[in-house]
């Protein structure tokens, strides 16, 4: 069996799977029942100075029958009294010494706000904390959440007030509703910050109601753009995480990965492209605390299988593999082979080939069933007939070099190559 | 024993004769499987129906709540869409070339979505079809049944004034008289009759048969083109000893009975045999079983492999308790003052290929006997040979022969469905009516 335990910025927890701040780690009941469920620890959700929420919340983008592939919402931070929260974060630590308790904040923009805030939160005996700069509905219009995240200035001087006071590690969270998360995100290291964790929600709109006409969610006639998160997300996720991973400075202090993780298949992938842990939210509104089981077993299967013993043997390993275009090797070729026995002659690889790539399947008409063969030469592999076909393993790409050595767009264009070969 | 009439309550002929192929019972379970489609290009489903209707389209149609959508992709292929979602054989059809067959898991349920979308189409009376203005050219159409309406719908979607002359007092032919009540009632087929004439220029009258009280000359003089979808009639007769006893009946006007009287108004006998394994058959031995026949005796003188009827009616007829006998041929049915006691049947053996290619039977000079108070002949039916005969109509062996533009040898006389392929599916004959449809608007130069 690999270990699987966790340590991040010395927070240690029996797995790298923390709630993220949000609805289920806002009371101590949600939380009990998810840590006796066995999740490695909680972000609780951001205190600060008392708000009030609206109704509804939440809307959500289905897709093709599967529900809620992309949630979104434009609740606040938690309206619960703050002395009510502390006191329950008080309990949840001294009840569970082995998990990890971060407190998510997110105070008024002034030294002093910050400082009080801090103090109480530290006086509770969690863990970290963790600032809330990603926020991008209700709070931003206060001067509060996204808009201190999208403005580094602004960002490095909150983390510069927070940095005076704590003596816990400080973890910020980054909002994606900026053209790059690099710029906030060096500017928080510079002036301190221990940790980064990212991303927050998309501001979004899921829809818009064909009956009455209003966007959703629907609030008595209005609508207002809300933070989108869940699957829809992951890959949006994966990219800012990987920037902040490649970049020199803030690949200097441990990432804590968050966006549309829902399986232990996504958690791994965060892991590879640099993240130290990562934080779940939208799988467990959609499906409660029970998905941890799998999270942890598919994880420790997975690395069982590959030979790492503990997380740190594969944290940031795919990191180096994205690279530039400019480095790709353009004598790289693969072309798709359609395997007759699997093929189920549904003729989707046709028509995506022949409407929107290159032309390069041939169809037999047969009664009922057509024939479809790769035309080898016309190939681009482009892969999209491999991502359609229905059947597993039916399509395969298969490598056929043009040339045997490394070539990059570079040194092509240096040697005067041909272009238009396809 | 006896053949009798009301052996059971109400509530049990109901629960007998209820649906056999349930309709979804709401959105989401129709959304679901919807969903599981593929959306395959070029489809197998669609080139397996012979009205080639678009299903990966009306399927996706279903998933983004486009009903009214998915109904017209039906219809516009197959005006029957609603029937033939109830009683098409879909597993040798659409269903039984889906491509997750090849996948060993079950295919997408085409006929129940078909039927969900064209079942929102009849309930809201959604008319999908505009009519053409009157261009005051005039048909005279045979037969109201899926030939002749189908025909006659493409006909006055393009403005051709049509007038139906339907032999019984109902429309819908053999939709309405001649399948089984679990797969349609008589007020659905009323109400899809109904839903295909509201397109308007489409005028049935009834009670008017060819041969008897009307008369194709007359039709040639006062319309423009006729279309002949007048089916096929007599049951075939076994020619064997003892057929005109009492207790001896036709598939056909059995199955017509249940549907034109009522369950409880129909005698059925203590020990049945059916004659026969096409689907008539099958409904005919499924519904003596559901009005309360204690025993049915299915006798068929070929094999499994050579029946007729799909592996699915078969096993409704397994389902309902219905004994089956293989390789026997009814030889001799037995009788006591007049009345049906037994059936003597010869058991065959398979031979070589008849000209159909299927093995043919041969007797081994062994017989048994069942005893039975009731025998139901449903050995295929016989078409209107004489009639075709005194109408000089070119046709093989009552069977009308038609060109490739659906036209009999008579000018402007055209035909299809039944009467010309002999008896195949409803579909089949909804295709061919589309077919003459075209053939006589290009006939008429309006095309």
């Amino acid at each position: 069996m690999a270990n699987i335990s966790s340590s991040f910025l010395g927070i240690k927890s029996p797995n790298p799977y923390w709630l993220a701040s949000a609805p289920p780690t806002d009371k101590i009941y949600n939380v009990k029942r998810a840590l006796d469920a066995g999740w490695g620890g909680v972000v609780w959700k951001t205190l600060g100075s008392q708000i009030k929420n609206v109704s509804s919340r939440y809307s959500a983008v289905d897709y093709n029958g599967t529900k809620v592939m992309g949630l979104n919402n434009i609740e606040l931070i938690s309206d619960r009294p703050l002395h009510l929260n502390l006191q329950e974060i008080r309990e949840i630590v001294k009840e569970y010494p082995d998990r990890a308790m971060i407190v998510s904040l997110m105070a008024d923009n002034n030294r002093e706000s910050w400082h009080e805030l801090i103090k109480q939160t530290e006086d509770t005996g969690a863990h970290g904390i963790e600032l809330n700069f990603g926020c991008p509905h209700g709070m931003t219009e206060r001067g509060m959440g996204a808009t201190v995240g999208q403005d580094p200035e602004i960002a490095c001087t909150v983390v510069e007030w927070v940095m005076e006071a704590a003596t816990i590690p400080v973890i910020t969270k980054l909002t994606p509703n900026v053209h790059s998360v690099v710029p906030t995100g060096r500017s928080v290291v510079k002036a301190g910050s221990n940790g980064l964790s990212l991303i927050n929600t998309i501001q979004s709109v899921t829809g818009v109601d064909l009956d009455t006409l209003v966007p959703n969610p629907y609030v008595a006639g209005k609508s207002v753009f809300g933070g989108y998160c869940g699957p829809a997300v992951k890959p949006i996720a994966l990219k800012m995480l990987t920037t902040i991973a490649q970049d020199d400075v803030t690949n200097k202090v441990p990432i804590s990965g968050i966006g549309g993780i829902s399986t232990w298949k996504d958690a791994v992938e965060f892991l590879l492209l640099g993240a130290s842990n990562v934080q779940v939210c939208t799988a467990v509104m959609k499906h409660g605390f029970r998905i941890i089981d799998d999270l942890c077993e598919g994880l420790n299967n997975w690395m069982d299988e590959k030979g790492f013993k503990t997380l740190n043997d594969f944290i940031g390993k795919s990191v180096p593999t994205l690279t530039h275009w400019e480095d790709l090797d353009i004598n790289y070729h693969h072309i798709a082979k359609i395997n007759q026995d699997k093929c189920i002659h549904c003729g989707l690889c046709y028509i995506a080939c022949e409407d929107a790539a290159h032309q390069s399947i041939n169809l037999e008409y047969g009664k009922p069933y057509n024939t479809y063969t790769v035309k080898v030469e016309e190939c681009v592999g482009c892969n999209l007939c491999k991502l359609l076909c229905p059947v597993d393993n039916c399509i395969t790409m298969e490598e056929h070099r043009v040339a045997p050595e490394y070539l990059n767009w570079t040194e092509f264009q240096k040697r005067g190559l041909p272009l238009n070969d396809h | 024993m006896a053949i009798v009439d009301n052996r059971l309550s109400k509530e049990q002929y109901e629960q007998n004769f209820a649906n056999i192929r349930p309709p979804f019972e709401n959105k989401t379970a129709a959304v679901v499987e919807a969903n599981r489609c593929l959306f395959c290009y070029d489809a197998p489903c669609t080139k397996s129906c012979p009205t080639h209707i678009d299903v990966p389209k009306f399927i996706k149609q279903i998933t983004t709540d486009n009903i009214k959508g998915s109904a017209h992709t039906i219809f516009v292929s197959n005006i029957f869409g609603a029937g033939c979602s109830k009683v098409c054989p879909v597993e040798k059809l659409c269903e039984g070339a889906c491509v997750y067959n090849l996948l060993e898991e079950e295919p997408i349920q085409i006929a129940r979505l078909q039927q969900y979308a064209t079942a929102k189409a009849l309930e809201n009376n959604w008319q999908l079809f505009q009519r053409k203005p009157s261009l005051g050219t005039k048909v005279a159409i045979v037969g109201a049944g899926p030939a002749g309406l189908s025909c006659a719908h493409v006909l006055s979607r393009e403005g051709v004034d049509v007038t139906i002359f339907e032999k019984e007092a109902k429309g819908g032919g053999l939709m309405t008289y001649g399948i089984a009540a679990y797969k349609v009632t008589p007020q659905f087929c009323e109400d899809e009759v109904n839903y295909i004439t509201a397109i308007g220029g489409i005028e049935i009258k009834y009670n008017q048969e060819l041969g008897k009280n009307l008369s194709l000359a007359d039709l040639q003089k006062n319309y423009d083109a006729v279309y002949l979808g007048i089916g096929v009639g007599i049951a075939r007769n076994l020619d064997i000893p003892g057929e005109d006893l009492e207790g001896v009946v036709d598939a056909i006007g059995f199955i017509y009975d249940i549907r034109d009287k009522g369950y409880s108004s129909v005698p059925v006998g203590d020990k049945v045999a059916v004659i026969g394994m096409g689907m008539t058959a099958i409904d005919a031995a499924t519904q003596a079983k559901r009005l309360g026949a204690k025993e049915v005796t299915m006798v068929y003188r070929r094999t499994q492999e050579e029946m007729p009827c799909t592996e699915f009616e078969l096993n409704i007829a397994k389902l309902d308790g219905c004994e089956i006998i293989w390789l026997a041929a009814p030889k001799e049915v037995k009788g006591e003052t007049g009345k049906v006691k037994s059936l003597v049947c010869s058991v065959m053996k398979l031979g070589e290929p008849d000209a159909s290619g299927r093995r043919s039977p041969v007797d081994t000079g062994e017989t048994f006997s069942l005893e039975v108070d009731m025998v139901i002949k449903a050995a295929g039916q016989v078409p209107f040979e004489g009639l075709m005969e005194e109408l000089k109509i070119q046709n093989s062996k009552g069977k009308m022969v038609i060109d490739e533009n659906c036209s009999t040898n008579i000018k402007g006389v055209f035909a299809g469905g039944d009467a010309v392929n002999g008896g195949k599916e409803v579909v089949d004959a909804v295709e061919d009516g589309k077919s003459g449809a075209m053939a006589i608007l290009e006939y008429l130069g309006v095309a």
